[in-house]
């Protein structure tokens, strides 16, 4: 019988060893990148809305308090979103007549909420509050990104446990005060009146990260000594924020 | 079957040659015929019926989680945490022979180290189901149990031996798996080279992976074969000493004992020679293998077998003198927990346990014992029945006796407990009947070279006979 197998296999055999071993390491990686990704986390990634609500428009644009809208936000867990009545307000005044808001209208005639797509969301088994965040002063922006930029909202932030921690395991970094505020509470809201009246280049650079969203930077030595004060002056017990049982319970 | 003179048997009985051992071993899996009665067809179709039950048992399992076994607080831990360590202490004596015993340079592991090889292998197949399917949803194990970075931000707890039960595990298994295979080449290579049959010629040149028989090819073989001995040998030791850590280093009374490591191997060691004595004995029989097996191989397994009993049995001894010196409350009334047996519903698993690892062992102090079918089969059938109990007498049975007496309440298995445990026993006679069918069951070239071995002891031998008595030749 002749040779079962042509010289070859012997290539094929050696690629095959080369390949079987990086192909654990590139799926690995492959499946890491993509549970990473805006594909996968839909960071800055418009969700469409019944409407086009712009987040800009209304919040920075027109100076509209958070609160107008999501009015339990410092008192409950859920910040709330607005019923239609809420939009009635203005809009039952100004552009009475524009077509983009007929659903709005068509809303409060039938008296059936509209259906607005949930762009942050979390698993059911984790609890998030967002009143306690308002009362130790974390601000809206750190959290959901530059609500104040945004036409179509989008997600600020992929909302994974490691990012959580990140301020959980080191609230130091992430708690400020603001001189001239009179509560933590009142600092949340003030820094986008201070946007309105200063714009982003009158405003301290701690101010400017907070409206833009971003992360903290590794360098401010000066804003986590304050930090680790505020975390004394306020009670934040570090050493529990951490426990699972903090969000998961 | 009449006592022999154990010195005086060979390591390879008959007179044999080199294609006489092919013709023995290597033919078992070329010709598929002579498979094809009811000697194999019927334990492989038992068997085959078991693995259906355990593929409902976890079906049934997955769609209704764990709540159909009885385990339940405080007793948390039960049957599944019990057929995981038994399952992997009988993989044991496979890793012994092949590893230890290799690096000893006993010769007598060339006729037994495939089969107890592929018993590891299959037995660890069979633990590695249960932990798995204790976290209820194995799909998401993965990220429980081992460290990666993850998008959570944490890791598993490394100070914890759970998570050193993984590693030493998944280790356990891959080089078992690899060595076994190394192993098997050149005998795959021969089986290619006697195959008549087209396909099978070429499944066992692919497995073979281009295996010429070059001095090269030897070289880098003995190498490598000898590595992964040096790898295995730890192994032996440390996977069950970890294994008995996730209970020593708790605080469970009956748990706690610096004993359990080294106590745990030799149990582990116990158990699995016990199983390759008694796996050996029918498939020796079916297969025609009694010239390569031989009744030495059985008579040095049942001495091990003895001699790792009596470690166990001192094991026994210890956990009631520390029970007893502890002066610990709890740790006292474990004791009257496990052997009172006037009053304690589980105390007669502690007794079988003693009468089954303790007692009837002791019969392999005889010779004749050793050497006799009934006692072989009688002792290690009741072994193994005894190292089950022993996991069933730490593991559940110290969770049910808690500090809290409040909390204490007894642990009933369920049919679904029980239907796993028969269910992965069959799978693991299915596996080893598989194997016997299409891999060679004894190391084909490693008995050619035993007996090339044994020829030359003789012929040494003959030669010296004549040299102090001054011939000439």
């Amino acid at each position: 019988m002749a040779q079962l197998f042509k010289p070859y296999a012997n290539v094929i055999a050696r690629t095959s060893i080369v390949i079987g071993g990086m192909l654990p390491v590139i799926v690995g990686l492959a499946a890491a990148a993509y549970s990473r990704s805006p594909y996968n986390t839909k960071v800055e990634v418009p969700l469409n809305q019944p409407i086009p609500f712009s987040h800009q428009h209304h919040a920075y644009e027109l100076g509209i308090d958070c609160r107008y809208c999501h009015t339990s936000v410092e008192k409950s867990g859920y910040a709330g979103l607005p019923p239609t009545e809420t939009c009635m307000s203005c809009h039952s005044q100004i552009w009475t007549n524009s077509p983009l808001l007929e659903p709005v209208r068509k809303s409060y005639e039938d008296n059936t909420p509209i259906q607005w797509n949930k762009v942050n969301t979390l698993p059911s088994f984790v609890n998030f509050n967002h009143s306690i965040h308002i009362a130790r002063g974390i601000n809206c922006n750190q959290c959901h990104g530059p609500v104040n930029d945004m036409q179509i909202t989008f997600k600020g932030h992929p909302f994974m446990m490691q990012w959580c921690l990140q301020c959980h395991r080191a609230p130091e970094k992430y708690l400020y005060k603001d001189p001239d505020s009179h509560s933590l509470r009142e600092q949340v809201f003030n820094v986008y009146w201070k946007l309105q009246e200063k714009g982003v280049s009158g405003m301290t650079p701690r101010e400017q990260h907070l409206v833009k969203g971003e992360e903290q930077e590794e360098d401010g030595a000066k804003d986590v000594a304050e930090g680790k004060a505020l975390v004394k002056q306020y009670g934040v017990k570090v050493q529990q924020l951490a426990d699972c049982s903090v969000c998961h319970y | 079957m009449a006592y022999q003179d154990i010195d005086k048997v060979p390591l390879i009985e008959g007179d044999q040659t080199f294609s006489s051992i092919d013709r023995i071993i290597a033919d078992v899996p070329l010709q598929q015929k002579r498979h094809n009665k009811k000697s194999w067809l019927a334990p492989t179709g038992v068997a085959f019926i078991f693995v259906n039950i355990l593929m409902v048992t976890v079906g049934w399992l997955l769609y209704q989680g764990i709540g159909i076994w009885g385990n339940n607080i405080p007793t948390a831990w039960a049957f599944d945490i019990v057929n995981f360590v038994w399952w992997i202490g009988i993989g044991h004596a496979g890793t012994l022979i092949s590893a230890i015993l290799l690096l000893m340079r006993q010769q007598w592991r060339n006729s037994i180290n495939r089969f107890s090889e592929a018993m590891t292998i299959f037995a660890v197949m069979c633990a590695g189901m249960f932990p798995l399917l204790h976290t209820g949803r194995p799909w998401v194990a993965f990220y429980w149990l081992f460290p990666f970075p993850n998008i959570l931000g944490i890791w598993p707890q490394f100070k914890s031996p759970l998570m050193w039960d993984v590693f030493a595990v998944s280790t356990y298994f891959t080089v078992s798996l690899v060595f076994w295979y190394i192993g098997l080449i050149p005998d795959f290579a021969t089986l290619r080279d006697r195959a008549t049959n087209v396909p099978a010629k070429y499944v066992y040149a692919f497995l073979s992976l281009g295996w010429r028989g070059s001095a090269k090819h030897w070289h880098r073989y003995e190498q490598a074969y000898l590595l992964l001995a040096g790898l295995s040998t730890p192994l032996v030791l440390s996977v069950h000493s970890i294994v008995s850590f996730d209970f020593a280093v708790s605080v469970i009374p009956g748990w706690n004992t610096s004993v359990f490591p080294p106590y745990f191997v030799a149990g582990a060691v116990y158990a699995g020679f016990a199983m390759v004595i008694l796996l050996m004995i029918p498939v020796r029989k079916m297969y025609g293998l009694e010239e390569i097996v031989t009744m030495k191989h059985f008579d040095w397994m049942a001495k091990i077998t003895l001699a790792t009993g009596l470690i166990v049995a001192y094991g026994y001894s210890l956990e009631v003198f520390y029970g007893w010196y502890s002066g610990s409350k709890m740790e006292h009334s474990l004791l009257v927990w496990r052997m009172d047996f006037l009053h304690q519903p589980y105390s007669w698993a502690y007794w079988s346990l003693i009468l089954c690892n303790v007692l009837i062992p002791q019969m392999f102090w005889s010779a004749k014992a050793r050497q006799s079918w009934p006692c072989l089969i009688i002792v290690c059938v009741s072994v193994n029945i005894g190292m089950w109990l022993e996991r069933f007498v730490i593991i559940p049975m110290s969770l049910m006796n808690t500090y809290l007496p409040s909390s204490n309440r007894m642990y009933y298995p369920t049919i679904w407990d029980f239907s796993m445990f028969f269910g992965t026993v069959g799978f693991f006679i299915f596996m080893m009947f598989l194997f016997i069918r299409f891999v060679p069951a004894i190391n084909v070239f490693e008995i050619k070279d035993l007996l090339h071995k044994l020829h030359r002891e003789k012929a040494s031998k003959t030669e010296e006979a004549v040299a102090t008595t001054g011939g000439k030749h």
